[in-house]
Order: structure tokens, then sequence, then C-alpha cells
């Protein structure tokens, strides 16, 4: 897919990694010369210098026959604008753009096809909240992922000494939890994926993938560790965008503190919080930490945009007390060093959680719902399997009849309200929602095609 | 330096250049010149070599980074060098001493077109398509075919193009993946070669000289399959459609692929290098057509056929390719030295020929220009402009850079040909044509390289592949901070 990106910043830099690696041909724009050339180095992509809403630029990246726009500069109105322009004077086929400002989110009808004629509108801080909020309801999980409309979870859990099923062989899951439909769709042991069958022994220390339904994740979770008590007293650090929606969010639910440094922002978002409580402070002083009670804090938030001082405040927390402590970090090496820390217990990756949903827009076939995991390497999909069984190659055939490839496990099915979770004799019938896992992404392409009617069916 | 994504590199491409040993070894059966065997030889020894080199860490996933790139290009040229005299010395129908087959070779590769064979016209027919076929493959640079056809160079193909492609600005992709900008650019040097054979062949050339002739015009390299060159047909048509053909082949290559793509002229008449090269070809053409008319009258030479000669020559020296017609190195001495000054210009970047490159002699004469303007006004901001745009001051340093780089290394290798005791002006001329990739030259050396000693064609052998891949890839790995990790 010949696809055009504006804006090479964290977020423009990241779906372009993504994306140049699937044989797609990327175009970023940008307006620094020196972050066009850092890009350029290192994937294979065509760079254009210039303001990605002036008509000349996206000629120059290649606007008349690109499928597809993605404006994510840091400028909502740049984005709108270049979409505006993308599709009149190019007719781009389909416009992503990222809009952060609520004012312009509330009123939808901005939106429509002749209005301001964006297809899918991305908000990062919108993503990035309803991910920390997912982690919050599941203490304990790494990653909590949603399909379905939230009827089916995809959770990551670390397994640790203490939970029933660890030494165990997967199959006696369900011995284990009677009654409880579940799967476990993969699983990580010192960095390297094992597909699990069942013979397959969980060890400490093994990061698990399973799948269930949202009712059921607390009981699967408690087999694979003690479960931490539920969620009460939660601290904030930083009341920017994403601390504040948050905090908004919970407030209703939980105890909410939120730290902020600046007096001024303290002053507006204490106006526009209800419940919470806002201090001025900064999240590194420990006296003020101490003097909040920190050593009774169930989930400690470290969300500012600056990932050492996320870090740091987070391992105070940690040391202080905190029982969870998550941290914002944008940076995707920091992420894995975080992660095998033992000091903070959950790095948010706000472009991982932002490159789902775009993800679920580029690729073919009908796919609902795209989860990026373990920083790319890994991806959960949601497929709808349209056709019949002459057209398609997995309507009418049981699990263990089609062929997927490598690596790549199906876990559940949704069929209209019912969850179904995978066997090998489950029979996948036309408009399921099927969810699987890749262990591997570079077998996209397989399973894409796996799900895409034959030509007979139109 | 990751010696092992070197390695696998270096081993795969030499696989895809062991395959290039076919064409003329089947040729070799056909024409029954007995020359077949050494060719297939080749072709099995580059081949193990390189498995053997890819075959240990065909697994190793790691990319290319920068300074691998140019290790792998200086050192995939230097091997490929070697390994094109490969068949010439296995082969025993004609003696071809070392040195002889290194030097041939490099100057194949490397599209200089120089040679040290007399009687080109009696070797057998494979070693004669085998010259020609190094200098296409060397034109467009069988890195950027390997990127093409490979798809693993993905993202380290990057390093590597730009590694090998010639002129001042290499970052411009003309499509968002390396290999597909790479496949175009090989695409329309394959159609131009195909135009080019099927026009001399129209003009009255016999079918393997069109073909060969039309892989050494496109790649502007100037072997040709008979010591007269271009002067043994004797024809103005064939001439004038070389003489197009190089013009074409020394353009920017981007351009007849924006070209083509838009399907427009604009392209070409608003390139503000292309204008310059054919106005410089332009006034040195008629600089040249005067010089003649007055020589020939002098000497009461007959005058019918100096304005083909006058521009077939201007074209051949500027375009780096460096066919001839006539003895140019009797005319009287400013003409031949006129052609050898045009030909260090060059053609434009990006293109097949070689030469300091129009682009940045176009950017040293802007930037002289401001120099004289600052003096006058000395608060003024005034950017270099190419066309309408600035040009960036890093490009203009680097542009700078090079051509220091580009002088010394040329004093220092005349010097060396001199301490060799060749006299000055072979020694000045040999290696201005070897560094431009151009061919002939004057003095002892005018025709062909036959009549020196084997040190300075090991000069030359040295300043062709520093022209080719002009300069800074291959003095980057003589610096220490290269191999500093």
């Amino acid at each position: 897919m010949k696809i055009i990106i504006l804006g090479a910043g964290q977020v423009g830099g990241t779906v372009a990694a993504n994306l140049t690696s699937e044989d797609n041909d990327i175009t970023v724009v940008d307006r620094n010369a020196q972050i066009l050339q850092g890009l350029q180095d290192r994937l294979d992509l065509r760079t254009v210098l210039g303001n990605g809403t002036h008509p000349a630029v996206l000629e120059r990246a290649g606007a008349d026959d690109a499928d597809m726009i993605i404006a994510v500069t840091d400028s909502d109105e740049a984005n709108m604008v270049a979409c505006q322009i993308a599709s009149t004077l190019f007719h781009t086929p389909s416009k992503i753009a990222r809009v952060r400002a609520v004012e312009y989110l509330s009123h939808p009808q901005i939106f429509a096809p002749d209005a301001l004629p964006i297809d899918v509108l991305i908000s990062p801080e919108q993503l990035v909240t309803q991910y920390v909020r997912r982690l919050i309801e599941h203490p304990g999980a790494l990653q909590v992922m949603d399909f379905a409309d939230g009827k089916v979870r995809l959770v990551g859990v670390r397994a640790y000494y203490g939970g029933p099923l660890v030494g165990q062989e997967l199959r006696t899951l369900r011995e284990h939890v009677p009654g409880v439909q579940t799967r476990v769709a993969a699983i990580y042991r010192r960095g390297s994926a094992i597909i699990p069958e069942g013979d397959t022994v969980i060890e400490a220390g093994d990061e698990v993938f399973f799948v269930a339904a949202r009712k059921n994740i607390r009981a699967v979770m408690s087999e694979l560790r003690r479960l931490d008590k539920p969620v009460k007293r939660i601290m904030l650090a930083g009341g920017g965008n994403i601390g504040t929606r948050l905090a908004k969010s919970l407030e209703t639910r939980y105890q909410v503190k939120i730290i902020e440094r600046d007096a001024g922002q303290c002053r507006m978002i204490a106006d526009e919080l209800k419940k919470t409580i806002v201090l001025h402070g900064d999240a590194a002083d420990e006296d003020l930490l101490l003097e909040e009670n920190i050593e009774n804090t169930d989930v400690f938030c470290a969300l500012t945009n600056d990932d050492e001082a996320n870090i740091l405040s987070g391992m105070l927390a940690k040391r202080r007390g905190a029982r969870t402590v998550m941290a914002l970090i944008n940076r995707a090496a920091y992420v894995d060093l975080i992660q095998s820390s033992d000091d903070i217990d959950v790095a948010i990756s706000p472009q991982q959680a932002t490159i789902g949903s775009l993800l679920a827009h580029i690729r073919r076939g009908d796919v609902a719902t795209v989860h990026s995991l373990r920083r790319g390497a890994a991806e959960a999909i949601e497929a709808i399997a349209h056709g019949d069984a002459g057209s398609s190659e997995v309507v009418g055939r049981r699990i263990d009849q089609i062929r997927l490839p490598r690596g790549t496990t199906i876990g559940a099915i949704v069929r209209g309200d019912e969850v179904v979770m995978a066997h090998h004799d489950t029979v996948i019938e036309p408009e399921d929602h099927v969810i699987l896992f890749l262990v591997d992404k570079s077998r996209l392409a397989d399973v894409e095609k796996l799900f895409s009617v034959g030509v007979t069916f139109l | 330096m990751h010696p092992d994504a070197v390695q696998r590199v270096l081993g795969v491409l030499l696989m895809v250049f062991s395959i290039t040993m076919l064409p003329p070894g089947l040729i070799g059966v056909a024409a029954a010149d007995g020359v077949a065997m050494a060719f297939f030889l080749t072709f099995g020894l580059l081949l193990a070599l390189g498995a053997l080199l890819w075959l240990p860490v065909r697994r190793s996933r790691r990319e290319l980074r920068t300074r691998d790139g140019f290790f792998v290009v200086a050192m995939f040229w230097v091997v490929l060098g070697m390994a094109g005299a490969v068949p010439l010395v296995l082969q025993d129908a004609v003696d071809f001493p070392l040195v002889d087959a290194l030097f041939e070779s490099i100057s194949g590769l490397t599209t200089t077109g120089a040679t040290t064979i007399v009687g080109i016209d009696d070797l057998p027919l494979s070693i004669q398509y085998y010259r020609q076929q190094l200098q296409w493959l060397g034109g467009m640079g069988i890195i950027v075919l390997a990127v093409a056809i490979l798809p693993m160079l993905g993202i380290g193909g990057m390093q590597l193009y730009r590694a090998e492609l010639p002129g001042p600005v290499k970052d411009a992709k003309l499509t968002p993946r390396i290999a597909e900008t790479a496949k175009a650019l090989w695409y329309i040097y394959l159609g131009l070669t195909v135009a080019c054979a099927i026009g001399y062949w129209l003009a009255g050339m016999t079918v393997f000289d069109a073909i060969g002739h039309a892989f050494t015009t496109i790649a502007t390299g100037g072997f040709s399959t008979h010591d007269a060159s271009m002067g043994y047909y004797d024809s103005a048509l064939i001439e004038m459609i070389a003489v197009v053909f190089m013009i074409i082949s020394a353009l920017n290559y981007s351009l007849h692929f924006m070209a083509w793509r838009r399907m427009s002229t604009e392209p070409w008449r608003t390139d503000p290098e292309l204008v310059t090269f054919l106005t410089v070809l332009a006034v040195v053409t008629v600089l040249m057509l005067g010089g003649l008319l007055i020589y020939q009258a002098a000497h009461s030479l007959p005058l019918d056929e100096t304005w083909h000669h006058a521009i077939f020559q201007v074209v051949s020296f500027a375009t780096t390719t460096g066919y001839t017609t006539a003895s140019y190195y009797v005319w009287p001495a400013f003409l031949p030295v006129l052609l050898l000054f045009v030909a260090v210009v060059g053609g434009c970047a990006n293109s097949t020929s070689g030469g300091l490159k129009v682009i940045r002699v176009l950017l040293l004469w802007r930037q002289g220009g401001r120099e004289i303007l600052r003096l006058i006004h000395p608060q003024a901001q005034i950017p270099v402009k190419v066309g309408d745009r600035p040009v960036n001051e890093r490009v203009i340093d680097a542009v700078w850079g090079f051509f220091a780089a580009y002088v010394l290394l040329f004093v220092l290798l005349m010097l060396l040909m001199l301490a060799m005791g060749l006299d000055q002006i072979t020694a000045f001329s040999a290696v201005a044509s070897g560094l431009a990739n151009l061919g002939p030259a004057l003095g002892d050396v005018a025709a062909n390289f036959a009549s020196v000693g084997a040190g300075p064609k090991l000069v030359m052998c040295v300043a062709m592949i520093m022209g080719r891949l002009e300069i800074f890839t291959l003095l980057v790995l003589f610096t220490p901070a290269f191999w500093r990790r």
C-alpha cells in the first residue's frame, strides 16, 4: 500500500517503522530535516521536507496515487487541513488524522464526509487513558486488550510462584477453573515465544497471554499469581492531558490524587475535576509522597511528558511503598529496560497503545481490531470471517483444518454476543469475529490472505 | 562494524557477479573460440567463493550500518576488479599478463575505457563481448543492480546505494522503497541500451557490434570491439546516434525517471544542471569547430568531415565515454587539453558518466560568485542557489571538500606517475583520464596503455576506482576513525 505519513514525531516514527517492515511504500513528510535524515538512514522509506498541508509538498510526496494519508503532526489543525486537502485535490481514499482536542472530538458532525473528510480519528491521549484504565481494573496485568467492543479481553500477565497453575501442564487449566472458558494464546519465556500446547508447563517468570471473557479474567489471573487486592487508592503524577483525563474517568470509582508541578495548571485541573485531590508539587519529592500516604497507595502512575522523570518518580514511589507502579515511557528502548526491572511494574508505551488503532485500518481483509504487542514484534488481531465454505479459507472449517501460518494461534471466536473459546473442533461460521495471536509478525501477510474472500464471492 | 553482515552481503554480491560470466561463456561456446572454459571456470570459482563467504553467516540478521556500507562497496569494487580479471588470466588463447588483465577489468568496470590491448579486432569473440559487458555492468553499478533484485538488501541497501551512486546529493529517492528506485534506474538503463543497440544496428553495425557498442555507449564507458574505436565505421550517422545516447546517459537518471513517470519533458527543461551541461557542450563544440577549421585550413586538409568530428569528440569526452574517431592527439595542443578539461568536469550527477560532475562545478562557480559579491556587500545574506532553490550549506562544504581531495589526489598520483618515469604530458593526461573515468589520454598513452610499465598501470587502477567511487567512499577506509569502535 502507498501511504503518506505527515509528521515524523513519536507516533509518526513508530507508525513508519511498523509499516515499512510490512512491505508498504511509505513517504514521511516533516518540517525537520534532521529527524527525516534519521528516519531515512534507519528505514527503507522516502522522506519529503516541507509543510504537509501544502498541496505542492503533498504532490511531491506522491499524493496522486497514495492509498492512505496518516496525519500525525503535533497540530490538530494541520492534521485536519491536510486531510481536507488530500481529499479535495488528490482524492486520497483513506484519511486518518490525530486530533487531540476534546473541543473538536465532542462534535462528531465536524468529521462527516461532506465536512472534514476524515475516516478515522485517533487521539493518543484517549487511547492511553483507556489503556491505563484497563490496567487499573485488572491489577497485576501487564497488558489488557479489548476485542469485540470489550466482550473478550487478551491479558498479558507474569506468572509467579504461588499461582496454582505455575509448574503445571496447561491442560490442567480446565480442572483448576471449572466452568471458565479461557485459552492461553502465547507464552514468552526469557524473551522468546512458545506456542502453548496441552503439555506445556508454565514456569515462574513466564509472560502468559490468555484470552477470556471480561468477567472471567480475575479467575484466570488468580491461577497464575496471587491476586492483588482490588485497587482503591490511586496517585497520578503529572496533570497534563493524559493525567487529567484519567483522573476524570477514575475519580467516581477510586480515590484519586494527582500531583502537578505547575501552579496554574493545578488550578485549571482542580476546577475541572470533581472529587480528585489536586496536589501542587514535585512527584519526585519524597516528603510530599510520604505526606500523601504513598505507602498505602495501590497504584502509582507517572504520566508526565518526561520519560526519565517518570521512571525516577516511579522508582521512588515503589521504594516508599506504593503497591503497583506504572510509568508512561515514550522511548522504546526504555520500555524493555523497565519491563525487566523490579521497581516499575508496568511500562506504558503510548506508541504501542496508539499504533494498534492505526494498524486496524491498514490491514487487508476485514480486520476490526489490532493490538501491537511486545514492541511491535507480535500482534493480536480480530478478523471477521466473510463468505461461505466455497469462497473463504476459514468459514465452514474446523480450526484444526485451517492452515494457519506458523506461530499463529486462534484464541477465541465472538459469534454475535456469544464468546466461544477456540477448540480444535470449533467450526467457524460466517461473520464470526476470530481473535488471532501472531507470535511472529512476519506471518501477517499469510493471515490476511487467509481472511480475504475469494473473488467468486463477489 | 559488523563483520558477519559485511561478509554476508559480500558473499551474495559475488554470487550475483558470478552469473555475469555465463553470457560470454555461451558466446565462447557458440563461436568455438576456445575461451569458453575460462568463463565457466570463473563462474564456478566466484560462485564457490561467494557461497563460502555467505554460508557460515547466512542466518545473521544484522543490518548494515553506514560504515559497513562504505566498506562493502569499497571492498566489492576492489574484489570485483580482481574477479573480473580472472577469466582473462585463465584463458590461454591470447597472452594476457596479470597486470594487464587487472587493468582491463578495472578499466571496464569503472567505465573508464582505457585499454592495454593492441589488436582488439583479433581477440576471441567472447573476450570482445566480455569487455563490453563489464562496462555495461559497471555503468549503473552492479551494487545498484543487486539492491534491485535482492530483497534482503532492503534497509542496508540504502547504505550501499549511497556509497556507489555518484553526485553530491544522494538522498533523493525516486520511490519510497530503495529496491524500487534501483529497479527503476535499471529499467531505464536497460531501455536506453536496447534503443541504442537498435539504432546502431539500423545504421549499419553488425548485431554483435551494435549490442557491444550500445553497452559501452549507455555506460559512457568507451570500450570498443575495434582498435580504431568508433572511427572504424567512418559513418557520420553512427557517430550522431552515439552522440545522442551518450548525452542522454550523461544526464541525471532521476530526470529520466520523472519525465517517464509524468509523461512530460518538464523535468528536463527545468533542470539547471542539465541546462548548464548542454551549454558547456555547445560552447566547447563551437571552440573545437573553430580551432579545427583554423588548423585544417593552415595545413590545407579537407574540411568536409570537421563538423562531426568536432561534435563527436566533444560529446565523447564531456560524457567521459572516450570513444575516438579521429587522431585528436595530433591536433594543436589547445584542443586535446580542452577536451581533457571538459572530461574532468564530466557529466551530471546520478548518471553513468564520471568526472567532477556538472552540479559540483556549478556549485563551486556559484560559491565563487558569492564570495565576490560578499566583498562588495559585506553585510549581505547571499544564499547559493541552483535554479530557484537554495542549496544547503553542508552540501557546499562537502563539494569543496570533494574538490580539495580530488585536486590533492590528482597531484599525488601525477607525481607518482612522474616518479615512475613517464613524461609530463603522459602523466598529467593519464591521471586526469583515470580519475575522470574517461579512457583516452595524451602523449605515450594517447591510443592505449600498452607502452607503459606495470607501475603506472597499477596507479591507473587506483585512479580509476577512486574516480568511480568518488574518492571519499574509498578514502574513508584509510582513516583511523573508521576502524575505531
